[in-house]
């Protein structure tokens, strides 16, 4: 059981890692849809196969590819040009990261913590479909809202015209 | 080691490599990517405490890993076009020259 737990683990943190760390944008938003695919194999080996269907949905199906064409759209910038200031700032960042969870593993690993060690809750589909629109439905109403709206904003912000550099100067 | 330390341990090694790549890049699609990182180890730690936790109802965690998929959807849909309109501004996306909003 934490066997398989520390292999899942174990690629997913290394695939994200080896993803933020090529200059190649599209190697790394390649590499990182394993990453995502990762987090979704620890949904179902958690028990929840819906959530690891909406993980592959939304972040391999949806927010990759959206990243990709991204990408695409803005392939002619000169990406990271490799200077002293960014080499500075990637081992203070990676210093941060290191800090970062140290903190937390160090929290973790002091709480006392009481394991259920039954199997995962019973939740099948149609119960949690009754779940969302019971007891729910209004966060499932504000964050139909919230997307429509996001999108709608997404759309303006990416068609808009080029705008005038010399406009607001006084 | 418990699975619940286990996973949790897990989800903060994930959240530390998110933050350090969304610190260390400068181009503005892998510090968002680094976000979507970091918000993925927290639904982990959702996921792990519906699983190993005391119980409450069955569907909780589940529906707030839900709401939050949602949100970060919508939350990478913005920043992308957030990226494509910086583009045509600056014609990069490097975000050390991003400094129009300074005033």
């Amino acid at each position: 059981m934490n066997a398989v737990l520390a292999v899942i683990a174990l690629v997913t943190v290394a695939s994200a890692a080896v993803a933020l760390s090529r200059r190649n944008l599209l190697h790394s938003i390649l590499i990182l849809a394993g990453s995502w695919a990762g987090v979704a194999v620890f949904y179902f080996w958690a028990g929840s196969q819906f959530l690891a269907f909406a993980q592959v949905l939304v972040y391999l199906g949806a927010i990759s590819m959206a990243a990709l064409f991204a990408v695409l759209l803005t392939r002619h910038s000169r990406d990271d040009v490799a200077g002293a200031s960014s080499h500075q700032r990637a081992v203070y960042a990676i210093l941060t990261g290191i800090a970062v969870a140290a903190v937390l593993l160090a929290a973790v690993a002091r709480t006392p913590l009481t394991v259920r060690p039954s199997a995962p809750p019973p939740l099948s589909v149609r119960e949690l479909g009754y779940t969302l629109m019971g007891s729910h439905a209004a966060a499932l109403l504000v964050v139909g809202v919230l997307l429509t709206v996001a999108l709608i904003g997404a759309v303006v912000l990416a068609a808009g015209d080029p705008p005038d550099p010399k406009e607001g100067e006084p | 080691m418990s699975p619940l330390q286990l996973c949790l341990a897990f989800s903060s090694v994930l959240f530390a490599v998110g933050l350090a790549g969304a610190l260390a890049r400068s181009n503005a699609i892998l510090v968002l990517l680094g976000l979507e990182l970091m918000l993925n180890a927290a639904n982990l730690n959702f996921i792990a405490f519906w699983r190993y936790g005391p119980a409450s109802t069955p569907a909780t965690g589940v529906v707030f890993v839900l709401f939050s998929i949602a949100v970060a959807a919508a939350e990478a849909a913005v920043g992308l076009a957030l990226v494509i309109a910086l583009y045509r501004r600056q014609k990069n996306i490097r975000l050390p020259e991003a400094t129009h909003l300074k005033g």
